[in-house]
């Protein structure tokens, strides 16, 4: 059976299983591979999109969780590369081997979308289930200080 | 075949020919816009070379070792750009095929070898690049000098462009592709021909940036679980717990009866399902049920905890098997005629590389089963393709390699699990295949660092002189399991695992460092920082427990054994300003380490205190001085360094794989802990940049991490730690 929700700003018509989770639905039958898989169980962030402007792990959602909402990915967060967490990621070099990158950038986005101005603590408290196995934390933490303060 | 195409062959062929001496060609054709490789494809003929310039003075400089995140993709291009005088905005990095005649680095541990490990992709590649720079510059120069019919000697060259000043006139690199011929025999470059590194431009230089970054923000980067050929079915493996293991039963016929299911397979690495959709053969894989029969598998029998006695008895066991790792003077000797002895036992655990993305690959076996195409982020493509074709029982050059990023490496993508696996499952099936494990499995197929135990001997003479050095180790051999030609031609040196046991930047009169080999069946394998990783856990902790036995401060005892040696002075002292290694700190105290990993010298400063109600170790504060020779990336060099010291401290606090009846007894990131952002001190890195040339810079940031907290813990508890890793219950059990 075919499930309807809006990707990236266009109208998707999946079919798959209700319980499929979103991930492989945005993967492999969709073919926007930014959203990657790390634990398939919620425990690393590798595989967070929004769901109406909320970050959520898309391996523990399900396709029939998203019909008729607005999912976007890492491929849906701007136009060029121009979110201005995007551009502070290149300015702070953060990535290494940036398998987790879209995950950290999608979930620093729904922190920025609601705290315009994230202390410190903020940022590591909303940031904390993402892994970076290249320890780039530091830089997360400076790009995303840096997103918010130019925009 | 027009002329540009005939001097071209002919310029492979001279090359080829004497790939032995000359390690490195160039090749320029202004109709080559892209690979080399690709563009000769149509003709039948494959052309190896480093670097292509087009018309449009585009310039596609190849990468012989794979991007794991490390930078190499920008690194060595660059090195090859800076002696090309190339303009860097023009340069594509792409990478090289396998092919070591061809791509071989020149590093002292791995001669002619093209592989992306233990932090040699710059120091095999710095001179091999600068010396194909320097060719390639030599033949543009060559074609512009006859072209204007000048002497060469009055040509110049500046961003890609070749100048005659006396006659002001310029000529860009492209334009000169558009005639230029290339010579049957290319010119040869002496050291002497070389820039002098006064004069790099690009080399050294802060604002250029890393050429994968902008993909790895907007979701364009692809990794080999991103690939999706036509016709493709997808697999999943419930992967064997150990080696040797035989399926007794499995569930197949209730698997098989699922929608979208095609293949339940039993195979020697496990049990396979194959499926239309990548969810039904999730789904297949969860649901296998499957009974192992162990009662031929060397591992079963192992347990970590009921093993420690074993080893610890091995340790002085007479009769056992004792390998000389390092030897200086007579510790022996020494040792007995010491005032008095300290001696002291040490534990690592097993580790996990815990990559973020799990093992997987694409193949597509030919029909007849005798070629394949494998796309796979690997650390050694060579590896790859000749264990595949060693598999389907053909040879390497039917095995076609299409190397994609890695999502982190550390060791686990050196032995190519993933397209063996791939390949034997699109072999069966006759389709192409992507097989991609879940996390779980990926712990369960772990190759892991082995778990190691150590007897540390001092012997101190009547004037508190430390005389006598002995470090014993007792583990299973890496070299074993994942090299193991050198193992046999080395008459069974480990020299993965036992790296750091050496001490060769402190004046002890008499050391020896020997190692006694355990063999119980794990897939034990390198391990980001190998064998320093515990080695050096062990050696600069021991080093700490004499210098408090001897009654001086550490920091000045590290000082006093490398005198000799300037540069090892250089980064103790450095680090020990940085951290005002004099300032005492309420509640909390500092620990020194120092480590000669790969020839880049460190020294690293912990700040930590203890929790003693949850056994908790915090580091608020890291402080590390580096000497790594010349750095080609000042910027990156800096990442590496985070990233390293990140990944031990993650080692050193809180990651162990526990085994259980030979099987890996952690499911996923729920009980394997990697470090998170709210466990991160601050980090502080100074690198010290020399004349010197390039050593290692990926892993340097590992080895003094552990050793530095235990010796600070030691400071402020008075507790020595000796048991990687310092997790909460352990340092719990060691306060009480």
């Amino acid at each position: 059976m075919a499930t309807a929700f809006t990707i990236n700003g266009t109208t998707a018509s999946v079919e798959a299983g209700p319980d499929t989770p979103l991930l492989w639905v945005v993967r492999e039958h969709l073919k926007l591979t930014g959203t990657k898989f790390g634990c398939g169980s919620g425990l690393c962030g590798a595989c967070t999109v929004h769901v109406d402007g909320k970050a959520v792990r898309s391996c523990q959602t399900n396709l029939s969780e998203v019909a008729g909402k607005k999912v976007t990915t890492i491929e849906g967060l701007s136009p060029n590369s121009s979110h201005p967490l995007q551009k502070a990621w290149i300015n702070e070099q953060v990535p290494q081997c940036g398998y987790c990158q879209s995950g950290q950038i999608m979930q620093a986005a729904e922190l920025l979308a609601k705290n315009k101005k994230p202390s410190r603590e903020q940022i590591v408290a909303h940031m904390d289930g993402n892994i970076c196995r290249c320890g780039t934390y530091p830089r997360i933490v400076r790009a995303i200080e840096r997103a918010a303060r130019e925009g | 075949m027009n002329e540009q195409m005939k001097n071209l062959e002919v310029s492979r062929r001279s090359f080829v020919k004497s790939a032995s001496g000359l390690t490195f060609a160039f090749a320029l054709s202004g109709t080559l816009l892209g690979r080399v490789s690709e563009a000769f494809a149509a003709e039948g003929a494959k052309l190896n070379a480093w670097v292509t310039i087009g018309h449009d003075d585009s310039i596609t400089i190849l990468c012989p070792t794979s991007e794991m995140g490390q930078g190499v993709l920008t690194a060595l291009p660059l090195i090859l750009a800076e002696e090309l005088d190339a303009d860097w905005s023009k340069v594509k990095c792409e990478f090289a095929p396998g092919n070591p005649r061809l791509y071989g680095g020149q590093h002292k541990m791995f001669p002619g070898a093209q592989v992306t490990l233990a932090s040699v992709s710059v120091p095999a590649y710095y001179m091999p690049l600068r010396r194909a720079g320097a060719q390639a510059r030599k033949v543009l120069l060559d074609n512009a000098a006859e072209q204007w019919k000048v002497p060469v000697a009055e040509l110049t060259t500046d961003k890609s462009k070749v100048v005659h000043a006396k006659s002001k006139r310029s000529m860009s690199y492209g334009e000169i592709a558009k005639f230029a011929k290339i010579p049957a025999e290319l010119p040869t470059i002496a050291d002497g021909d070389l820039k002098p590194q006064k004069a790099f431009k690009l080399i050294g230089r802060n604002d250029i940036k890393r050429v994968d970054v902008p993909s790895k923000v907007n979701g364009t980067a692809k990794y080999g679980i991103d690939v999706q050929i036509p016709g493709m079915v997808y697999a999943s493996l419930l992967h064997a717990p150990m080696d040797g293991v035989k399926v007794e039963s499995v569930n197949s016929d209730d698997v098989k009866k699922m929608k979208d299911v095609t293949h339940v397979l039993t195979l020697p690495f496990g049990v396979a399902v194959v499926a239309n959709t990548v969810e039904a053969s999730r789904a297949a894989r969860m649901a296998l049920r499957v009974k192992w029969d162990t009662s031929a598998a060397k591992a079963a029998p192992f347990n970590s905890e009921l093993a420690k006695q074993e080893y610890a008895a091995k340790a002085k066991d007479p009769n056992a098997e004792v390998k000389d790792v390092f030897k200086t003077g007579d510790a022996d000797t020494a040792l007995a005629g010491a005032k008095k002895v300290l001696e002291a036992a040490y534990w690592s655990e097993h580790t996990y590389h815990a990559q973020m993305e799990p093992m997987n690959a694409v193949a597509k076996v030919s029909e007849d089963g005798t070629s394949a195409e494998i796309w796979v982020g690997t650390q050694v493509q060579p590896l790859a393709s000749a264990v595949v074709a060693g598999v389907l029982k053909t040879t390497p050059d039917k095995i076609k390699i299409h190397l994609q990023l890695l999502g982190g490496g550390f060791g686990r993508r050196i032995w190519p699990d993933a397209p063996v696996q791939a390949a034997v499952l699109s072999n069966i099936v006759k389709k192409p295949v992507k097989l991609l494990l879940t996390r779980e499995d990926d712990l369960a197929a772990a190759r892991p660092r082995p778990m190691t135990y150590h007897v540390m001997k001092a012997g101190l003479d009547d004037k508190n002189n430390l005389v006598s050095w002995h470090h014993r180790l007792v583990a299973e051999n890496v070299d074993a399991v994942a090299a193991p030609p050198r193992f046999q031609a080395t008459g069974g040196r480990d020299y993965i695992g036992w790296v750091g046991m050496s001490q060769d930047f402190y004046k002890i009169p008499n050391l020896k460092a020997d190692a006694i080999r355990e063999q119980r069946g794990m897939r034990v394998h390198a391990w980001r920082g190998i064998g320093a990783g515990y080695n050096k856990f062990v050696s600069e902790s021991f080093l700490d427990e004499v210098a408090l036995a001897r009654g001086v401060d550490p920091l000045d005892y590290r000082l006093e054994l490398t005198k000799d040696h300037p540069r090892a002075q250089a980064v103790i002292k450095a680090v020990a300003e940085m951290a005002q290694w004099k300032r005492k700190r309420p509640g909390r105290a500092l620990g020194i380490a120092f480590s000669d990993y790969h020839d880049t010298l460190t020294a690293g400063i912990a700040e930590v205190s203890v929790n003693k109600a949850t056994g908790k170790i915090k580091v608020h504060d890291y402080w590390i001085a580096v000497d790594p020779g010349l750095v080609i990336q000042p910027e990156n060099a800096q990442a590496q360094i985070e990233s390293a010291i990140v990944y031990g401290l993650s080692g050193a606090l809180s990651e162990e794989l526990s085994m259980k009846d030979g099987a890996v007894q952690q499911s996923n990131f729920n009980d394997y802990h990697v470090l998170r952002m709210s466990d991160m001190p601050e980090l502080h890195i100074k690198i010290i940049v020399s004349d010197n040339p390039p050593t290692g810079m990926g892993e340097v940031g590992i080895p003094t991490v552990a050793p530095a907290i235990g010796n600070a813990v030691a400071q402020l508890t008075g507790k020595r730690l000796r048991h990687l890793p310092m997790s909460p219950d352990r340092v719990k059990k060691a306060l009480a």
